[in-house]
């Protein structure tokens, strides 16, 4: 299916008319749009134009029910910003960003160095720690529900028969969250565990050859070379999780529905509560802007700090 | 890639130093390295093992405390009762269909853009790049609502194509396969055009040959995400016939009640088609997180 463009002839342009061109050298022609029409086109439907609506809708009261709309100037915003719900949910989200980057960096490093020394087991491992990650999110939250069962779960079964007392998990404003975490971090770990892995073994083999020969235990090794090689992988992992983190949603929708009692309720949730089920497009999509700012200050401000770091 | 260098040869006790530790006689301290990286892999595997164990206990056995990994009379029963029910199968091909469509359009229109930037100099240029590239920081969640509106409006809701044509919108792959094209020499190019070659056949016989292994990835990356997407095909779908199957097994699965073996039958059944996938991709999927850093 390759799209057949009748590239206008730029005059004087050589290359018979083909449009390819050293930048350098030639004139401009149009043939490089007709190349990005497609997706650009894609991009101004479903991503530029909703954005530009979404901002028009914030300033009416318009509802997902029909009916009719009329302005209503900044009362959304206002409500928005003044909403104990909105920083509730604010606040949910970024303990789960604390909580959870912290995990999903250092498990994934510590997971990489195993496999990057136990290197017989290599494809068992890959396979075993990455497998989670290919998971329907639907099927991660009925599998770790069930496990979290607190009469019937077998992490409360295995708790009983070492003699502990077992806990609430998911059904607890004080446990909830962190059982979340813990799921989190089993289902999606894989991928920065592969970034770390491939980092490590692109470091060269003389290097710790040399470390060797000059005395230099494991420990030390991974001290001294490993760990100060994958540097730049630990920010880049880190970035990628903490904007990743930011936009958590689905897997909490899923097993605690944001309860109890709103504890683990996310800006996403918010948004989508407010819009779908209360059906109050305007205030939905004020609340919405004012979390793809900060998203977009936090992301800008770490890609500035990063490309610091590397250069 | 062993590198021959010029060091001088080390000396026999340093030889044998390294030798002790980089022999194959194991020691305490390897055996205690594959004990924990064993120990650390079955822990993974855990959840889907006692998902497993569950879906093939009878009914009744599923709610026995303290749970019991083995049953004395395993059985397929849960898998047929929920295959009988037909809604998995048919969530499955949905997903199958809306994904390829996402897979297919995803890689089409971002191969295009990719060369033009690529290769191209055209009016606008760099600020069309950069729009484009902006995109990447805003988190498609927070459009759902004006995105819903639109669709709603273009009649796609319950629809295939209003389930996939959202998704295709991926301005982080024209950025990482832009990358991969600056890279090629142009001298490949160059002897093309000398034979007459037209812009189009250079990008399919040149510049596509040269790129196989980034497109299996963004392709394989582009499926995955699109067959786990869960927020957009939920808010789309509200005909449990039209659903995906993350979708259908979040909203419907609550149905089932306490059919415990029923419903870990059903998760193993929806984790089955991805993880075929990863078992035949595996060398793709690893160098491709290796190369490119894709993060869905």
């Amino acid at each position: 299916m390759s799209e057949r463009t009748h590239t206008p002839r730029a005059k004087g342009a050589g290359a018979a008319g083909s449009g390819l061109v050293d930048v350098r050298r030639k004139p401009a022609t149009w043939t490089g749009l007709w190349y990005v029409l497609p997706f650009l086109a894609f991009y101004l439907l479903f991503l530029v134009w909703p954005s530009i609506v979404g901002l028009g809708y914030t300033f009416t009261d318009r509802s997902l029910a029909g009916g009719d709309v009329s302005f209503i100037g900044f009362d959304n915003w206002n409500e928005t910003l003044t909403d104990p719900g909105l920083y509730e949910s604010l606040w949910n989200t970024l303990v789960f960003t604390v909580l959870s980057v912290p995990v999903m960096v250092l498990l994934a490093l510590g997971l990489a160095l195993l496999t990057d020394h136990a290197r017989r087991l290599g494809w068992f491992l890959r396979l075993s720690f990455f497998a989670p990650f290919v998971l329907p999110v639907a099927v991660m939250a009925l599998m770790w529900e069930w496990m979290y069962n607190p009469s019937l779960g077998l992490f409360n079964g295995i708790l009983g028969q070492l003699g502990f007392e077992g806990s609430e998990w998911l059904f607890s404003e004080n446990t909830a969250m962190v059982s979340v975490v813990i799921a989190t971090a089993w289902w999606q770990v894989g991928f920065n565990y592969l970034l770390y892995l491939a980092a490590m073994q692109s470091i060269p083999k003389d290097v710790y050859e040399a470390a060797a020969i000059d005395g230099a235990g494991v420990w030390q090794r991974i001290g001294r070379i490993t760990l100060p090689l994958l540097a730049r992988t630990t920010v880049l992992i880190t970035v990628l999780q903490l904007i990743g983190s930011l936009r958590v949603f689905e897997q909490i929708y899923l097993m605690t529905g944001g309860g109890p009692n709103f504890a683990t309720r996310t800006v996403i949730q918010y948004i989508y509560d407010s819009g779908f089920v209360g059906l109050r497009i305007g205030f939905a999509s004020s609340m919405a802007y004012v979390f793809m700012v900060l998203i977009i200050i936090a992301s800008v401000a770490q890609f500035r700090l990063f490309s610091r770091k590397e250069a | 890639m062993a590198t021959t260098t010029d060091r001088p040869a080390p000396t026999v006790a340093a030889e044998r130093r390294g030798a002790a530790r980089r022999g194959p006689r194991p020691n305490v301290g390897r055996i205690a390295l594959y004990t924990v990286a064993l120990l650390a892999a079955l822990l993974w595997l855990l959840p889907l093992l006692w998902s497993f164990a569950t879906s093939i206990k009878p009914e009744g056995e599923t709610t026995v405390t303290p749970p019991t990994w083995f049953t004395a009379n395993p059985t397929f029963d849960a898998y047929a009762q929920v295959l009988g029910r037909g809604d998995l199968i048919r969530w499955t091909f949905n997903s199958l269909v809306t994904t390829s469509i996402v897979t297919v359009l995803t890689l089409i229109v971002c191969v295009l853009a990719a060369y033009g930037f690529s290769r191209f100099d055209f009016r606008g240029r760099p600020w069309l790049f950069a729009l484009i590239i902006g995109g990447i920081l805003i988190p498609p969640q927070t459009l759902i609502v004006p995105q819903f509106i639109l669709m709603t409006q273009l009649g796609l809701v319950d629809t295939y194509w209003g389930i996939a044509l959202p998704q295709v919108v991926a301005p982080v792959f024209v950025f990482i396969l832009k990358r991969f094209f600056d890279a090629i020499p142009r001298d490949y190019e160059d002897a093309a055009k000398i034979d007459g070659a037209g812009s189009v056949r250079i990008l399919w016989n040149v510049m596509l040959p040269l790129s196989r292994p980034i497109l299996t990835a963004v392709g394989i990356f582009t499926f995955i995400g699109a067959w786990n997407n869960f927020l957009w095909p939920f808010l789309v779908t509200t005909d449990p016939d039209t659903m995906t199957l993350p979708v259908g097994m979040g909203t419907v699965m609550g149905n089932y009640g306490i059919q415990y073996a029923q419903v870990m039958a059903s998760a193993v059944l929806g984790a089955l088609p991805l993880l075929i996938v990863f078992l035949l991709f595996q060398r793709h999927i690893v160098t491709g997180v290796a190369g490119a850093g894709i993060k869905g």
